[in-house]
């Protein structure tokens, strides 16, 4: 018996979205605008995940040394520098390599040349580049080695120069996150709400039913079944919508945003993300559907 | 088998008390067939709400097979209501349900078999005479279809009890005779008929019990009564 009301109420809710095309059409419409949105907000997620860590990939400070350093120094600096949970990527450049960068880029720029050929010798310094995780956690670093051990070898940290350009940096990537976060969360509580009142106008066209339904001996799961059956037709409905628009847009769009935002990669990321992306709209547009419509009926029946 | 006792039921119209039905006492024994008559607002669909458990009374009580009606858990009104087979003035179809599946909406939520709903429905579709128009959804019947669907909806199930509330009130001369005959023979078969009328040519051609109610009392009450508003 129970399998069979449970075939009646869905045969019930099919027949009821059929029934009410228009009314369908416009729930599904809304809710095709709040799961895009919600996916919409993951890839822009992503999108500023990414730009955030090219930006910071960008930045590093350097150590400079008195005088060359020994191997053994050397070993021991490092040891010390990677111990730290800050540093990332750490990496030594002897006064030949930074000769041999230096006049590498400026190849070809007389002035700059004569002018080292005139002061004689190398007169660069040895130094090491560290790479943070983050670029809050430069301060950090810079602080270690204030009191570091091997302190008298240090002849100069370019924190305090980059510092302005690192702050600015770190003020923008947190001020991107915040934003995005706030943003994220006011769009989809609107959404949310759009698509609640949508479901909420369409049931409210059958409290009259409902209340029918009721007086004529009508358990409230055999009345409320069919709207949650509706609900979930148009979520998936829904969904499905979403996510073909969704493929075909990524598709034709991402090589133009490859061009504006290089390496980003947004179809390789939407393609192998597919089953979470599918599974967030999923849980997004019948969940959406399915909760709404349990939440408007349940005002019609406790009456 | 129904006991009225007692009941007065109040409406507050913003601060202004309107009173439905006052201090109303009266018994309803199994298979009988009882008008209860009066002008608009004299409380006959009041008086079959409270039955129906629709309303909660001011005061009284109201037995239905020796349970208060309103001490009734929420969680059981539905399986109570399946008891009563219901003739609403305004029909109340459901609008997106064809003729059929208005029908067999009530024998479907009591859990039936597709089988019995397919043989009983087309037996109910065929003594209100709706077989023709059992795929029409109510807002493509005329008033008397509609009201014959309803008839329909109220029988399908065999209740113990129907309450027709003005069952005739869109119907023609022809019609409405059809409707109390019919309403008579389901009487005949066992089940107790409450029906709620100002059309007296009907209680008139009934000589049954009638009960007569004004401003929400009982005038009179007689055993096979012609009757005169």
């Amino acid at each position: 018996m129970i399998s069979a009301t449970f075939k009646r109420i869905i045969k019930s809710g099919w027949k009821s979205f059929r029934r009410n095309g228009g009314l369908s059409i416009a729930t599904i419409f809304i809710m095709v605008m709040t799961i895009s949105l919600v996916t919409s907000l993951f890839l822009s997620q992503k999108t500023s995940d990414f730009l955030i860590t090219s930006l910071e990939e960008k930045v590093d400070m350097a150590v400079y040394f008195t005088e060359e350093p020994t191997n053994e120094e050397i070993l021991t600096i490092q040891e010390e520098l990677a111990g730290l949970p800050e540093v990332k990527k750490l990496e030594y450049i002897s006064k030949e390599e930074a000769l041999a960068k230096f006049v590498e880029r400026h190849q070809g720029e007389a002035v700059i040349m004569e002018s080292l050929e005139e002061v004689g010798g190398n007169p660069l310094l040895s130094s090491i580049n560290i790479k943070a995780w983050e670029a809050s956690q430069y301060a950090a670093i810079s602080a270690f080695l204030d009191t570091a051990s091997f302190r008298p070898l240090i002849a100069k940290v370019d924190y305090s120069q980059k510092k302005p350009a690192i702050e600015k940096l770190f003020s923008l990537t947190s001020n991107i996150n915040t934003t995005g976060i706030v943003l994220s969360i006011i769009l989809a509580i609107v959404a949310i709400l759009i698509a609640f009142n949508t479901v909420r106008i369409a049931i409210y066209n059958s409290k009259e039913e409902i209340e029918t339904m009721r007086l004529v001996g009508a358990s409230n799961r055999f009345i409320r079944g069919p709207f949650l059956v509706q609900g979930m037709i148009s979520g998936i409905l829904a969904v499905l919508i979403t996510f073909l628009v969704f493929s075909v847009a990524v598709w034709f769009l991402s090589p133009k945003i490859d061009i504006i935002i290089p390496g980003l990669g947004l179809s390789s990321y939407f393609f192998s993300n597919f089953l979470v992306i599918l599974l967030l709209q999923l849980a997004a547009g019948v969940g959406l559907g399915v909760m709404a419509s349990f939440l408007a009926v349940r005002k019609y029946l406790k009456a | 088998m129904i006991s009225f006792q007692n009941i007065t039921k109040i409406y507050q119209l913003g601060s202004k008390p309107i009173t439905a039905l006052e201090n109303v006492s009266f018994e309803v024994e199994p298979q009988e067939f009882i008008s209860i008559v009066g002008r608009s607002g004299a409380g006959k669909t009041t008086l079959l709400k409270l039955l129906l458990a629709e309303e909660k009374p001011s005061s009284g009580v109201v037995f239905f097979l020796d349970q208060n009606v309103h001490q009734i858990k929420p969680e059981n009104l539905h399986k109570f209501r399946r008891e009563i087979g219901v003739v609403f003035q305004d029909y109340k179809l459901l609008p997106s349900k064809t003729t059929y599946e208005n029908i067999a909406y009530v024998m479907e939520v009591m859990g039936a078999s597709d089988e019995e709903i397919k043989n009983d429905v087309a037996k109910v579709l065929d003594i209100v005479e709706l077989t023709d128009r059992k795929d029409s959804f109510p807002e493509e019947l005329s008033g008397g279809e509609r009201q014959r669907a309803a008839i329909a909806r109220a029988l399908i199930h065999r209740p113990q009890v129907i309450l027709a509330d003005e069952p005739t009130g869109n119907l023609d001369p022809y019609h409405t005779k059809e409707i109390i005959r019919l309403l008579a023979k389901v009487n005949e078969m066992g089940t107790t008929i409450i029906l709620a009328t100002h059309n007296q040519d009907i209680i008139n051609t009934l000589e049954k019990r009638v009960i007569t109610l004004e401003g929400g009392k009982i005038i009179r009450d007689e055993a096979k009564a012609r009757f005169t508003l």
